[in-house]
């Protein structure tokens, strides 16, 4: 419990950090899009990818965090993996956003379509997985 | 300065998933299923992570400009369309079938976790197959708007 309210609000600090400094939201599917879209003229948004890969492996081999342990083989359904990645690829382009986009940044500013698309996908999402949960059950 | 605050802000970003848990996709999807097992821990992630982001907003956008750049880049639209439904629906039905939405999937691959990197090609696909379908769609709408 302690690590997920920990970190919470280090993503809520990177969120009004980027705010702040670049005056921009840190949603990853807009940021992951605007880096490929114009990969000359997007350094800053490479970086935030880099960076957030660092900070991956900083956590990773710094800290005692006994939960994080999450170098897998393919241990789940793969094509669950293939279908959920163009299914919220497609998705998040369509819908503007993802969990950080929409479920942080844009529900912090109190914008009213974050805020339906936050309760859509987390409903959509539970939805899906309790009903793939019953049937594999 | 905007490259570092950038890669600041993502090591910060990277550290904090990390540290959450929603990295590991089962984390996530023991959220989203509701059965015995329930864990809501994605919602203290999320819920702190609003709670600054919601404090700081206020004092940050109430500032002239921000540090390195001249204006703030928010998105203006406030309507709901079938678009962002769709496209959440969408997502959620991934989200659920996966675990993974694009940073953890991101964080994942730099951990070189098989489920992520495979789930991130198929979620970068999906992407842009999004965006040529959007530019294929545009360029029809402007010729036959020409024909009319």
């Amino acid at each position: 419990m302690t690590n997920a309210i920990v970190g919470g609000l280090l993503i809520g600090c990177s969120a009004v950090w980027m705010m702040w400094s670049l005056g921009r939201v840190a949603g990853i599917s807009g940021i992951v899009a605007t880096a490929f879209r114009n990969p000359g003229g997007a350094v800053w948004a490479w970086m935030f990818l880099l960076g957030l890969g660092a900070g991956g492996w900083l956590a990773r081999g710094l800290l005692p965090v006994d939960s994080i342990d999450v170098v897998s083989s393919l241990g789940s359904w793969p094509p669950a993996m293939v279908v959920g990645g163009l299914l919220v690829g497609f998705g998040t382009r369509l819908g503007a956003g993802c969990t950080s986009g929409h479920g942080v940044c844009g529900i912090a500013r109190f914008s009213p379509r974050s805020l339906v698309a936050t309760c859509t996908f987390v409903g959509v999402g539970m939805l899906t997985a309790t009903l793939i949960a019953g049937v594999f059950a | 300065m905007k490259a570092l605050a950038a890669a600041l802000a993502g090591v910060v970003f990277g550290v904090g998933l990390t540290v959450s848990g929603m990295v590991d996709p089962r984390n996530v999807l023991a959220f989203l299923t509701l059965d015995a097992a329930w864990n809501p821990a994605l919602i203290l992630v999320m819920g702190s992570a609003l709670a600054v982001a919601a404090l700081g907003y206020r004092w940050v956008l109430r500032r002239a400009h921000p540090l390195f750049a001249d204006g703030f880049t928010i998105p203006a639209r406030r309507d709901i369309d079938p678009a962002l439904l769709g496209g959440a629906a969408l997502f959620g039905v991934g989200w659920g079938l996966s675990g993974y939405c694009p940073g953890p999937a991101l964080v994942g691959a730099f951990f070189v976790d098989a489920r992520a990197l495979v789930f991130l090609c198929a979620c970068l696909i999906g992407g842009a197959a999004h965006d040529l379908g959007s530019a294929v769609f545009a360029r029809r709408a402007r010729l036959v708007e020409a024909d009319g």
